[in-house]
């Protein structure tokens, strides 16, 4: 009877194994272990790794072992069975059975999509030569390993986070590294221009050159077909061996899309994270929650909070989108920037500039509460003030050493002063 | 100086007590400044202002070389110019249409020559000081009774007295050291008792046994009803009074109508019946007696009288000049006795002498003077009145600041616009005096001066020079003479050391020893220039080569008759009294730590912590009506002028009644020079001006913006409406706040603090108005501005104390760095140290402390306790790599 039992547990399956999937996990099995059958389809052929942690490999300041949350005993020692380089190719929602490309069939009662999301690459001639990568897995950053080993010039596209961790890790690879960039300052979705001037100037110091305001007409080749430059928009070109394209992402919504769950840039999810099949859920980067899409780790683990308590059977939680923290993972640069950081006409400003250890800050505020800040140099307060941001606290009765960080802000102990949170 | 260590005993610059000092001067040419235990005024104390006297031997602010209109000249081209144009102006307008304007802080032998040069060689007495403002009452008091300007006591008599009277007096901040010898005397003998008498509840009070919060201008009842309880109670020494004494029927007849009870006395004075009478009662009793005044009786349109209702009690019970029992005017200045033995005030001439026939045919022929004044000249406020006028042309101001000490000053800074000529021998290059000034001449500092000086109680000790004169800086006697010289008066000024004038000076005062005049110097007139630098201090008249501590105390005075005189005297209360318009009552006076327009005490900044800032104590009931708040600023307004102040509230004085500190001025603050406000009322008879009480108004005054910056750097006070300058320990302290729109006050203060330099640090909240910025450089901390509108809360909380002592580091450190905009001090904020994780910003000492402190071993305890390692995880390995190093 007992033999049956188990057997009889229903069985929950996972296509992807990146981070969100695996938090996923994790949650649950701090929940109830014992709930589910829990397989895991991954297509990479190794366990679970910190994907936000490619940087410092790509650097060589990390290696891969340093960076892997989970291993292989991980999946073992709590029962699940992980389908490594298997690449799920169809859900037949009526049998309720994932297709893989190695002919699998695995059943599942309750399904979680976490297929995260595919690099996207600029349609520009040339756009598939050899020697255009992107960055986005260990696979990814193998390949520019060895690249490094042959090659003197790197051009990396996209001025965003990764661009800029990729142009890191190439340079302390010893490349010869130029950042072609659209806008004319970096990051410019996380940082505003003054922080951004910072940054590349610290970055240019490293050795990094920059093309900015620059758009990439078409990229040059030979006739092995491999790199050998770019041509931009207003005429001129650079000579280069290589080209990383870290011009964002779209969610990975492929298969979700052929099996009829209702996507529209990404996977439509409700509060709980579950698709428009109630047996159906999908986390991360590849879903669409209220409109918005997700492209960090903080948000995503929120998700997966959610869904494992969903999964649980709690029914207690409810993913909330909170206001998102960027942090750029470049040893010895520190930028921080969270919330709405750009000044409008109805929001106040908070400036700390130090000029000569090139440490800036600003707080905006709206109507008493801070809604964005952007930290430069010294980042030693982002997550205080990101705490302010996500609780909506009243900040006047400390505004005027707000911006010197929590050490230097006591709140009033008169009652009328207190926060509206307290 | 030399670079053998060395030691110079001398005297202090600052009040009447004369304190003696040990100037020491080590092997590197510094100095410093201690006590002398040899000297009787003090034996060896000080207060802190002369404990701070070598900090103030700088040259810092000093006027080095002479000016002529702005351009730089030589002795001998200022010498001539002046000289000449004096002559001129003489020549065109009178002897009377030129004056001096000199100062109690001059020693003897200044004193002496400017005081022949004026009355005897021009032949004006338009020569008046400083000392008008301070002791001027006391001086025409005792005139008046004893027939001479005789101080009676000595400071023993303090120490002998069972019961002391400081009426007018906030002795233990203007007389330290005497009231340290009054208060050591009291726990001695725990019998003596001291009654204070004073609108304010001084530190004084801190020794009375009674304290009467007397309402201001009514001394004289007070007094005159003492003078009627003795006549009535049977306590007056008729016997004393018979013998020594003339018209004391008159004074009591007069006293009578002042009051003919204690409860019409106290009604008068708002105060306790029971403490009038209790104060009468303890008088009455004690034999040991001494009543010692000072500013509060003096500087009054009734000052004169104020000081005979006091003396006239202690001849009505024969207690003058007796051991422990006399009438005591504690002077001012340094040298106000000095200035007033040689004649330095318009209405005396030389050595006690007065404008009678007989005196000045006996001065003509020692001076061997051609045109000797024959009648007294222009006092301080007339004399300023006469230049504004138009009638007085020339002034030759010397070591003393008008423009801010002397009543209505705006008209006296219209004067000095006015006038033809104006020339200023000063030791500091700008003062508000010096600002208006045609010709600068460079006056030695009190640390290079040598002569005399004459202190409270009549003793006369040596001031030596210690220090070489700064730049081209001479002695002011020197000055004089040589201006004499070239006026033609050469031979009668043949003066080659402040000996020579010295010595005439005591010959003079022994001159026709016929008359009953005291004053007397006679033995020291032949002196060696030995004699002379080794002279050991002793109080006058010397008489066989003794001191005389006491005066009077055989009962015979300075009269023609031998007699002294009771002056009949009615309280006529203040001259402008409060109205409906100007319903409070100004008090000003001193504080603590600073002196006089405080160009010197400014300097030394130990002294600049007591009260920083000027300020206005205000009742609280005042304060609770008039919505003044402490800590903030308030303007007050007099029919002479505006002020602008911090508000301090203190039940130390009385309701209705307002106190100001004297000293601020143009140099060191903005609209705080309280002078402009004071009400030019004088006393009829020794001209000294009511500074005690002016009627006014104050408001509270709304700043459109406040802002203190801290500098390395000595600024110019920017034009706004409040400003105070404070010298600290390498750096100065700008307190600032003005009426006009913040916007083009960011630019002003800006440019202010370092003239189109970017800041190295920056913190802006435009909403607030809120400017904060530092400058740096290789040497620290430069410059630290806080600008906000109105009274800004994060202008007047930052913190001081803390931002000063940055400046005597040469680096800050990380913390303080990050803290320096907050004007907080990171004390007691721990260095978080590196950063390791970066999502929640916890740094690597704060992830020790807690492995520590909770004994954590796991990445996630430490996750649950800091949020750690819990976004991202990029710092989980980190974490693991402390923990396995750390734990337990």
């Amino acid at each position: 009877m007992k033999a049956i039992t188990e057997c009889s547990k229903p069985k929950l399956v996972f296509v992807g194994n990146g981070m969100a999937g695996t938090r996923t996990i994790e949650e649950l099995l701090k929940l109830n272990a014992d709930k589910y059958d829990i397989s895991v389809i991954g297509e990479e052929h190794i366990g679970n790794y910190n994907r936000i942690m490619l940087s410092p490999v790509l650097a060589g300041e990390k290696t891969i072992e340093n960076i892997m949350l989970n291993d292989e005993d991980w999946y073992r020692h709590h029962g699940i069975t992980f389908y490594k380089g298997e690449q799920a190719t169809a859900i037949n929602r009526k049998q309720r059975i994932v297709s893989t490309a190695s002919g699998k069939q695995i059943p599942y009662d309750r399904l979680v999509l976490a297929t995260g999301s595919v690099p996207f690459r600029i349609p520009v001639p040339g756009h598939d030569l050899k020697n255009v990568l992107t960055f986005r897995d260990i696979k990814d950053v193998n390949a520019m390993l060895e690249l490094t080993q042959q090659k003197q010039r790197a051009a990396v596209i996209g001025g965003g986070l990764l661009g800029l961790e990729a142009a890191n890790g190439l340079r302390k690879q010893g490349m010869d590294v130029t950042v072609v960039h659209t806008a004319d300052t970096l990051l410019n979705r996380q940082l505003d221009a003054t922080s951004a001037r910072l940054l590349q100037k610290s970055l240019r110091a490293s050795g990094i050159h920059f093309l900015m305001n620059t758009a990439t007409d078409s990229i040059q080749g030979n006739e092995l077909g491999e790199v050998t430059g770019l041509r931009f928009k207003d005429g001129s070109s650079l000579q280069v061996d290589m080209v990383v394209m870290a011009t964002g992402v779209t969610p990975n919504i492929g298969l979700a899309k052929s099996c009829g769950l209702h996507c529209e840039k990404g996977i439509l999810v409700n509060d709980v994270m579950q698709t428009f099949d109630p047996a159906i859920y999908a986390i991360g980067e590849c879903v669409q929650h209220r409109g918005q899409l997700f492209g960090l780790v903080a948000p995503t683990f929120e998700q997966a909070r959610v869904c494992a308590n969903h999964l649980a059977e709690m029914g207690i939680a409810r993913y909330i989108p909170k206001a998102q923290a960027t942090q750029l993972k470049i040893t010895g640069i520190h930028a921080f920037s969270a919330g709405q950081f750009k000044e409008t006409d109805d929001n106040q400003v908070i400036t700390y500039f130090d000029t000569e250890l090139d440490h800036y800050k600003k707080l905006v505020i709206k109507d008493n509460k801070l809604v964005g800040a952007v930290l430069y140099g010294d980042t030693q307060d982002g997550g205080w003030f990101f705490d302010l941001i996500q609780q909506q606290t009243n900040i006047n009765p400390i505004r005027d050493q707000l911006i010197f960080g929590k050490d230097f802000c006591q709140w009033p102990t008169q009652a009328e002063n207190l926060p509206a949170a307290a | 100086m030399a670079n053998n260590p060395m030691m110079n005993r001398s005297t202090c610059a600052y009040c009447g007590v004369g304190c003696g000092i040990e100037i020491h001067t080590d092997t590197n040419g510094s100095h410093s400044v201690k006590g002398d235990n040899l000297h009787p005024a003090n034996f060896g104390k000080l207060c802190s202002k002369g404990t701070n006297l070598a900090r103030t031997l700088t040259q810092e602010g000093r006027l080095l070389h002479p000016m002529i209109n702005g351009l730089r000249a030589s002795w001998p081209q200022a010498t001539d110019y002046v000289a000449s144009e004096f002559k001129r102006i003489i020549k065109e307008h009178g002897p009377d249409s030129v004056a001096f304007y000199v100062s109690g802080q001059l020693l003897t032998e200044d004193y002496y020559v400017a005081n022949k040069l004026m009355k005897g060689f021009i032949g004006s007495a338009n020569i008046d000081t400083n000392s008008r403002l301070c002791m001027s009452s006391a001086v025409s008091a005792y005139k008046r009774a004893f027939g001479e300007d005789c101080v009676p006591a000595c400071y023993e008599d303090l120490e002998l007295a069972d019961l002391i009277i400081l009426t007018g007096s906030n002795t233990a901040w203007c007389h330290p050291i005497l009231f340290q010898r009054i208060k050591a005397a009291k726990q001695q003998r725990p019998h003596m008792k001291v009654v204070v008498i004073d609108p304010r509840r001084t530190a004084t009070c801190e020794i009375a046994d009674l304290h009467l919060p007397i309402k201001p201008g009514t001394d004289v009842a007070l007094f005159n009803g003492l003078l009627s309880f003795l006549h009535e109670q049977g306590k007056t020494d008729s016997h004393y009074i018979e013998q020594h004494c003339d018209n004391f029927d008159a004074a009591i007849n007069s006293a009578r109508n002042d009051g003919a009870s204690l409860n019409q006395i106290a009604q008068r004075c708002d105060l306790p019946t029971a403490d009038i009478n209790r104060f009468y009662q303890w008088f009455a009793e004690t034999d040991r007696t001494v009543t010692c005044f000072s500013q509060g009786i003096n500087q009054s349109s009734q000052g004169t009288d104020k000081g005979n209702a006091i003396i006239n009690c202690h001849l009505a019970t024969g207690r003058v000049g007796k051991p422990g029992a006399s009438p005591f005017s504690l002077t001012g200045q340094p040298n106000a006795m000095g200035g007033r033995e040689v004649g330095g005030l318009a209405n005396q001439l030389a050595a006690h002498m007065e404008f009678n026939d007989q005196h000045i045919d006996q001065l003509r022929e020692f001076w061997k003077s051609p045109n000797l004044a024959r009648q007294p000249g222009l006092k301080a406020v007339d004399l300023f009145n006469a230049i504004e006028a138009g009638t007085v042309k020339a002034l030759w101001i010397i070591g003393t600041n008008p423009a801010v000490s002397l009543p209505n000053a705006s008209l006296v800074v219209r004067a000095l616009q006015r006038a033809e000529l104006v020339v200023v021998s000063d030791c500091i290059a700008s003062t508000d005096t010096t600002q208006h000034a045609h010709v600068l001449l460079p006056a030695t500092g009190w640390g290079e001066k040598d002569g005399t000086v004459t202190n409270s109680e009549r003793r006369l000790s040596r001031q030596r020079g210690s220090v070489d004169p700064a730049g081209e800086a001479r002695q002011d006697w020197r000055i004089l003479t040589d201006v004499a010289h070239a006026m033609g008066f050469g031979e009668h000024f043949p003066y080659k050391r402040a000996a020579d004038v010295f010595r005439e000076h005591a010959k003079l005062s022994h001159q026709n020893r016929n008359s009953p005049r005291l004053f007397d110097l006679g033995e020291l007139a032949d002196l060696t220039d030995q004699a002379y630098d080794d002279l050991q201090p002793q109080q006058w008249p010397i008489r066989a080569g003794q001191g005389t501590p006491r005066l009077y105390g055989d009962g015979r005075f300075s009269t023609d008759n031998g007699k002294a005189r009771f002056t009949a005297v009615r309280c006529q209360g203040v001259s402008h009294p409060v109205t409906p318009e100007w319903p409070m009552a100004l008090n000003s006076g001193r504080i603590r730590d600073q002196w006089h327009t405080m160009t010197r005490t400014a300097l030394a900044p130990p002294l600049n912590a007591h009260k920083p800032e000027p300020f206005v104590e205000v009742h609280p009931n005042d304060a609770a009506r008039l919505l003044l708040i402490n800590g903030q600023l308030a303007r007050i307004q007099s029919p002479w002028g505006t002020a602008i102040l911090k508000i301090n509230v203190t039940d130390s004085v009385r309701c209705g009644e307002l106190f100001v500190p004297m000293h601020w001025n143009n140099q060191w603050a903005r609209g705080a020079r309280i002078g402009e406000l004071v009400n030019p009322a004088v006393d009829p008879i020794s001209g000294q001006p009511e500074s005690k009480h002016t009627p006014c108004r104050i408001e509270p005054w709304h700043p459109q913006w406040s802002a203190v910056m801290l500098s390395r750097e000595n600024l110019p006070l920017p034009d706004c409406q409040y400003a105070a300058k404070i010298k600290g320990q390498a750096f100065y302290r700008y307190e600032l706040a003005g009426d006009n729109p913040l916007d083009t006050t960011q630019e002003m203060m800006a440019t202010l603090a370092h003239a189109q330099q970017e800041p190295t640090i920056r913190y802006h909240d435009a909403q607030q108005q809120s400017l904060r910025c530092a400058w740096l450089d290789e040497a620290g901390l430069k410059t630290c501005l806080y600008i906000g509108p109105g009274s800004s809360r994060s202008v007047s909380s930052a913190d001081r104390n803390w931002l000063a002592s940055l400046f005597t580091s040469s680096t800050l450190g990380t913390l303080e760095r990050k803290a320096l905009l907050s004007g907080k001090s990171p004390a007691g904020v721990e260095d978080c140290g590196r950063t390791i994780c970066a999502c929640f910003g916890v740094g690597e000492n704060t992830i020790l402390k807690a492995i520590r402190q909770h004994k954590l071993t796991d990445a996630s305890e430490v996750g649950k306790h800091l949020k750690a390692g819990t976004n991202c995880g990029s710092c989980v390995s980190e974490i693991k790599t402390l923990i396995a190093a750390n734990s337990p």
